[in-house]
C-alpha cells in the first residue's frame, strides 16, 4: 500500500515516528517526512496506528 | 458483541469506531454526535481557522470515502440524553432508544462560561467562525484566561491587528502547568507583540461594554472571548449509575462499567505509567484513548491492556511552537537542560517525585525532545538523568 502525507497539515507532533519509526521521520522543524512511500503488509498495522494517532489527520493510505 | 454504540463523533469517537473495524468488529457501529458536521479536528480552530488561513473543509478528520468505508450507523446533529445500563440502551434527543452490547462514551467537554451575555467561547467550528468574523484591525478584544487556548487566540487576533487585552487570574499564566519560568517566558512573548497582559485579575461577569473585574473595574471591549477551561459533558449520564467526578470515572483499562468504556476529554482514568487518575484534554490523547478503549472493549478479559500513554501536547503562539511530553501538572521541579529560556529555544524537564515526569521544548528540533519522551516512558530516575548531567540516549 502507498502512504500519503500532507506535510503542510503536519503539526510536528512526531506521533507517527513513535508509531512507525521505519516509515516516518521528522525534519529539523519537526515536520513529518516519509522514509518510504510503499509499505508491505508487515508494516500496515503500524502505519494505521500512525494514521489514527496523527493529531493533524495528515496521513492516509492510498486506495488501490 | 454485535451492536456497539459510540457516543461522541469527534477525534476520540472516530478513533474508537475506526479501531473497532480494524480489530475485526463486523457488527453495527452507531456513531452519535451532537454537532451536524462529520468528525472534524479542533486544534486548528484557535489557529488556522481563526487566522482564516484554512477554510473549514480542511478540518475534516477523514475524507468521505474513508468514513463511508467504516459502514457506520451515523447519527449526527443529535445529542445523547440518557443511558440505561440495565436495559443497555442510549436515549437520544430525537426520542430514539439505541440498544448496545458495548458502549464507548466520548462526549468531550464544553467551555466554562461567565455570567452575562454576548461573550465568545472557542470549542466548535461555529464558535471559531463567529469569532473570526469579528477579528479586524483595531478591534478591541478582551480574552479572559491566558491558558493555551486563550493565548493562541490572543496571538492570532494580535497578528490580525486587533487590540488584545489578556486577563489572567494567576500571577503567572500557565505556571501550574509549565512552571513559573516557562510561564513568564510565554507571557513575555505576548507583551512583546503588543498584547496588554494583566495577571492577578478576576473577571466576574461579561457586560455590554466588556467585562467586569472583582474590584468593580470594567475593562471595555468590542468583543470578549472567554477561555477559562472546560467542563466534561457528563450530565446525560445522570441517574445511570456510572461514577462521574470531573469526567467519567474509569479504571486503567478505560472501563467505567461492564462493556462500557470512556475515551478522550470526558474520560477520567487511572494512568498506571504515572500512578495517577487523570483527565486529559489533548488532541493526541483523544485518538490514543479512543483506540485503547475500542481494543479493550473487544478483547477477552485477560487480553485487555491498561492505557498508559505519555501525554503529548503542542501550542502555536506567534513564531513559537511549544511541545510537551508527559504529565507536567503538579511537578516538583523544572530544569532547563538545553538552550536558553530567554532566547525561546530550550528544553525543560519536569521532576515529579523522584522521576522524570515530563519535558517541554520551544524552538528545538524534534530529536532534542524525543529522548526525553523515552525518559518519561521508562520513568527514568531524576538524579540519574538530570542531576548528574548524563545525556538521555534516544531509544
Amino acid at each position: 500500500m502507498k502512504v500519503e502525507l500532507e506535510a503542510d497539515k503536519c503539526v510536528a507532533s512526531g506521533q507517527c515516528v513513535v508509531a512507525a519509526m521505519d516509515v516516518f521521520d521528522q525534519d529539523d522543524d519537526g515536520i513529518a517526512v516519509l522514509l518510504t512511500e510503499e509499505v508491505g503488509d508487515d508494516r500496515l498495522d503500524d502505519v494505521k496506528e500512525a494514521i489514527a494517532v496523527c493529531p493533524a489527520a495528515a496521513i492516509r493510505l492510498a486506495r488501490p | 458483541m454485535r451492536r456497539i454504540v459510540v457516543v461522541g463523533a469527534s477525534a476520540a469517537g472516530l478513533a474508537a469506531a475506526e479501531t473497532l473495524r480494524r480489530e475485526g468488529h463486523d457488527g453495527t457501529i452507531t456513531l452519535i454526535g451532537d454537532e451536524p458536521e462529520p468528525p472534524y479536528d479542533r486544534p486548528p480552530l484557535s489557529k488556522q481557522i481563526l487566522a482564516a488561513e484554512w477554510q473549514p473543509d480542511r478540518l475534516a478528520l477523514r475524507v468521505p470515502a474513508d468514513l463511508a468505508a467504516l459502514d457506520l450507523d451515523l447519527r449526527l446533529g443529535v445529542a445523547a440524553t440518557g443511558l440505561d445500563l440495565v436495559a443497555r440502551t442510549v436515549r437520544l434527543a430525537d426520542g430514539c432508544e439505541v440498544p448496545y452490547d458495548g458502549l464507548v462514551i466520548a462526549t468531550g467537554v464544553r467551555p466554562r462560561r461567565l455570567p452575562g451575555e454576548g461573550a465568545h467561547v472557542l470549542r466548535t467550528l461555529d464558535d471559531a467562525l463567529m469569532l473570526r468574523e469579528q477579528l479586524k484591525p483595531g478591534l478591541r478584544l478582551v480574552v479572559v484566561g491566558a491558558g493555551f487556548l486563550g493565548a493562541e487566540a490572543a496571538a492570532v487576533a494580535r497578528r490580525l491587528g486587533a487590540q488584545v487585552t489578556l486577563l489572567e487570574p494567576a500571577a503567572v499564566p500557565l505556571a501550574h502547568a509549565v512552571g513559573v519560568e516557562v510561564g513568564q517566558m510565554l507571557a513575555r512573548a505576548h507583551v512583546d507583540q503588543g498584547v496588554e497582559l494583566r495577571c492577578g485579575v478576576t473577571v466576574t461577569e461579561v457586560t455590554e461594554d466588556g467585562v467586569r473585574l472583582a474590584d468593580g473595574e470594567v475593562v471595555e471591549a468590542d468583543e470578549v472571548l472567554v477561555a477559562i477551561g472546560s467542563l466534561p459533558n457528563t450530565e446525560w449520564l445522570g441517574g445511570s449509575g456510572l461514577a462521574v467526578g470531573d469526567g467519567v470515572v474509569c479504571d486503567a483499562y478505560c472501563e467505567a462499567a461492564e462493556n462500557v468504556y470512556a475515551a478522550g476529554d470526558v474520560a477520567r482514568w487511572y494512568n498506571p505509567l504515572f500512578g495517577a487518575s487523570m483527565r486529559i484534554e489533548h488532541r493526541t490523547n483523544a485518538a490514543e484513548q479512543g483506540m485503547a478503549a475500542a481494543r479493550n472493549l473487544l478483547a477477552a478479559p485477560e487480553a485487555r491492556k491498561p492505557f498508559a500513554p505519555v501525554p503529548y501536547f503542542w501550542s502555536d503562539q506567534y513564531d513559537m511552537k511549544v511541545q510537551a511530553y508527559g504529565f507536567l501538572r503538579g511537578h516538583d521541579e523544572v530544569a532547563v537542560v538545553e538552550g536558553d529560556v530567554a532566547e525561546r529555544r530550550f528544553v525543560a524537564v519536569y521532576r515529579t517525585g523522584g522521576r522524570v515526569g515530563g519535558a517541554l521544548a520551544v524552538g528545538m528540533p524534534p530529536k532534542a525532545i524525543r529522548g526525553w519522551r523515552q525518559a518519561v516512558v521508562t520513568g527514568a530516575a531524576w538524579h540519574e538523568t538530570v542531576r548528574t548531567d548524563i545525556p538521555v540516549v534516544e531509544a
